[in-house]
């Protein structure tokens, strides 16, 4: 294995948060700063290093009230990447079930030792109910429909890596907005670095207040497309809507699924990605989610980096590292 | 035979047109009259610089008990409603068991008595176990000294049930109190459907749900005759709804909080479920819509929605932290800093909102200094600038969103049927 030096230094004094909230209070800056640290992380990583250890002694918990696969095990790689310990806590076998509320629950890990709390919530707002009432870093890994700023982070890495910038490309999120934290978690990104947004998808599902922030909205995919650079197709949340908001999958399919047949008019070299986990056939068909395009699955190898550097970025304090 | 001499104070009570600087003499339990010189009375309050009003009026409030002690009770409510300047309370009876029989009215009245801090006026249920189904025994509430009927806590939400109400309760000559809510659109909500809960994730609460029902209540109130009181109005809409009904003379008025003239959904970008209440905090544009409501007199009561709620249940996550804040306590210092003081309304406008225009909604005999009326009195420093701080509440629950707040203005005396029951001196 080769052994280099990986010049992090410490956590830089333009970084001083504890906790990583959301996209919408980042400056621009400091999600350059993410993006260019998880690039270190990934080319280490690409050139073989399996271990970083800048979290050596921390422990980070996964307190997940909601289900995930990718994201849970996509941050624990990350800590265990760094030398951090971690802790995986699910909500169906907790003492939530026995009645205690949320932040009790939070504050008992606390008291445990825990120095990073990676947090997922049914409910907006939870992760900075948690800021607000522990001493250790909060990490929110997803509330409800407000935010996933990891999530937008490494869609904003993987266009980026791609594209080289942000500045000046058109960027369309299309498919359940309403209900999508992963849209909103893009829309902060995307217009701090740039890029100009338009949210795409069902009239139900798509509010035309959007443009009181800058925001453009459409209804029709086939009208936007030829100008959309990046097309993030984003998944419909049937578990967080409480009415239909449109008459059938059938018919979603029909208006917005990514084929090939809306592929050929799409620009050349239009990139496409997906949050995951997909809907095949609903969102995107499986020729174009593995297609060229697709940046799919380096969506998720970027995940791990980025995840790498917000970890390192709240609670790493360490001087340089060789490794 | 006791008096109490109330120098040099502006008097100022709406219900005569009074606003000058006299002498306001109380004799027993009665106002003996103004502009009398002293005259070796028992207790002279000097109230130089200072307002004398008729004892002011909040007629929605929850009181909590019977079944929500660890909220609040009727005596820690009532002390609240001391300390805040209001000498009559109206309780809603949203309580466990509801309030729909003689007997839980009975109950409310002697606790109220017991604790003898300020009058207690019972709101009842409309419905039997406020279940929106079957009317309550309205006529035998009304013995037991029931003043007005409501569900509030929900919506009378069939209107059968609503139309009968209107139609029953003419029979007592009471109104009909309603919380307007189509509870269809309103859903899983948790604020004010608009930009910012688009920006948050939060499931909203469009202002249509307030409007459809406060339609609906008024057509029935047209159709019956009946007594129609818009509770908590908090949108631009149904303020115009209520201002158009008023002039076609449908029998109908309305009441605002002061939260929803002085907060806006932007608060909520906190997620501090103090924030949260329903109806919920809405945008800049209803909350000018409401105070022109004020205004043109389309509102005619101001009231806290008093909805006292232990600090563990608030401290969870928005959605599952319940609806509600407490007000009692701040209610008149909002009014002053936020409608008299940039000159919405004059003195004399606001203390009508909250002395005989609700005691006009509720026919009772209070809200007014005449001579021979109940010597329920406060006097207010209308200067005095002070922070909200909810560890000084007298309330058991301390779920304010204005902790921190500088108001000007606040009780320093309040008479109670002619005996002095708070006192900041």
């Amino acid at each position: 294995m080769a052994t280099e030096t990986v010049d992090l230094g410490t956590v830089p004094d333009s970084w001083t948060r504890r906790h990583l909230l959301g996209l919408e209070e980042l400056s621009a800056a400091e999600i350059t700063l993410i993006l260019d640290k998880a690039m270190v992380f990934k080319r280490a990583i690409v050139q073989g290093q399996r271990k970083i250890p800048l979290l050596t002694g921390k422990t980070c918990v996964n307190l997940f009230f909601e289900n995930s696969t990718r994201t849970r095990t996509s941050f624990s790689l990350a800590a265990r990447r760094l030398g951090a310990d971690t802790v995986d806590f699910s909500s169906s076998t907790s003492s939530l079930s026995k009645g205690e509320t949320f932040i009790d629950t939070a504050k008992n890990l606390e008291a445990m030792g825990v120095d990073v709390v990676i947090v997922r919530h049914r409910t907006p707002g939870s992760p900075r109910l948690l800021a607000e009432n522990l001493q250790c870093s909060v990490i929110n890994a997803g509330d409800g429909p407000h935010e996933h700023p990891t999530q937008g982070l490494l869609d904003i890495m993987t266009v980026r890596e791609r594209r080289g910038s942000l500045e000046g490309l058109t960027v369309a999120l299309v498919g359940d907005i309403a209900h999508s934290r992963t849209a909103r978690s893009n829309i902060w990104g995307l217009k701090k670095l740039g890029a100009h947004v338009i949210v795409c998808g069902p009239s139900t599902l798509v509010s035309p207040r959007w443009a009181e922030i800058g925001v453009e909205y459409s209804y029709s995919l086939d009208d936007i497309l030829p100008r959309v650079d990046v097309l993030n197709l984003l998944r419909i949340q049937f578990e967080r809507q409480y009415t239909r908001p449109f008459p059938s999958v059938r018919e979603y399919a029909h208006l917005y699924a990514m084929d090939h047949h809306r592929l050929a008019r799409a620009k050349s070299d239009i990139l496409i990605l997906a949050p995951g986990p997909i809907n095949r056939g609903v969102e995107v068909t499986p020729d174009v989610a593995d297609g060229p395009q697709s940046a799919i699955l380096e969506q998720v190898t970027n995940g791990v980096c980025v995840r790498m550097a917000v970890l390192w970025l709240v609670a790493g304090d360490g001087p340089r590292v060789d490794i | 035979m006791s008096s109490i001499l109330i120098q040099n104070g502006r008097v100022i009570d709406p219900s005569q047109q009074i606003d000058r600087v006299t002498h306001l003499l109380i004799r027993d339990d009665r106002i003996a009259g103004c502009d009398v010189e002293p005259d070796g009375e028992e207790t002279v309050i000097d109230a130089s610089g200072k307002i004398v009003a008729p004892g002011l009026i909040d007629m929605h409030v929850h009181l909590r008990e019977p079944g929500g002690e660890e909220d609040e009770t009727i005596a820690s409510g009532t002390a609240a409603a001391l300390a805040g300047g209001f000498t009559s309370v109206a309780c809603m009876p949203n309580t466990d068991p509801p309030i729909d029989s003689q007997g839980t009215v009975e109950f409310i009245r002697g606790q109220a008595a017991r604790a003898d801090h300020c009058n207690v006026f019972v709101v009842a249920c409309v419905s039997k176990n406020r279940e929106g189904k079957e009317l309550a025994e309205i006529g035998q509430l009304v013995e037991a000294g029931a003043v007005a009927f409501t569900d509030d806590g929900d919506p009378i939400y069939d209107p059968e049930l609503m139309r009968r109400a209107f139609e029953y309760c003419l029979m007592f000559d009471k109104p009909v109190l309603n919380h307007s809510e189509i509870r269809e659109l309103t859903g899983h909500g948790v604020m004010h459907e608009g930009l910012t809960s688009l920006i948050l994730g939060l499931p909203g609460m469009p202002t249509a749900a307030e409007d459809v029902m406060a339609s609906r209540d008024i057509a029935l109130a047209e159709a019956t005759g009946g007594r129609y009181h818009l509770m908590h109005v908090s949108t631009g809409g149904a303020v115009d709804t209520v201002r158009r009904a008023k002039r076609r003379g449908i029998r109908v008025t309305t009441e605002i909080c002061p939260h929803h003239f002085t907060l806006t959904d932007e608060n909520l970008r906190s997620f501090d479920a103090n924030f949260k209440m329903n109806p919920p905090l809405r945008g800049a544009g209803h909350v000018k819509g409401c105070i022109d409501g004020l205004v043109d007199g389309t509102i005619d009561a101001i009231v806290s929605d008093h909805a006292p709620h232990a600090k563990e249940k608030k401290m969870q996550e928005l959605d599952q932290a319940p609806f509600g804040i407490v007000g009692l306590e701040t209610s008149l210092g909002l009014v002053i800093t936020r409608l008299i003081e940039p000159g919405h309304l004059d003195w004399s406008t606001a203390l009508a909102k909250m002395t005989c225009n609700p005691a006009h909604i509720l026919h009772i005999p209070k809200g007014t200094l005449q001579v021979g009326a109940d010597a329920d009195v406060t006097i207010i420093d209308p200067k005095v600038r002070w922070t909200v701080d909810p560890t000084e509440f007298r309330s058991k629950s301390t779920n304010t969103p204005f902790a921190g707040w500088e108001l000007t203005g606040r009780a320093e005396v309040v008479i109670v049927g002619g005996r002095v029951k708070f006192d900041r001196r």
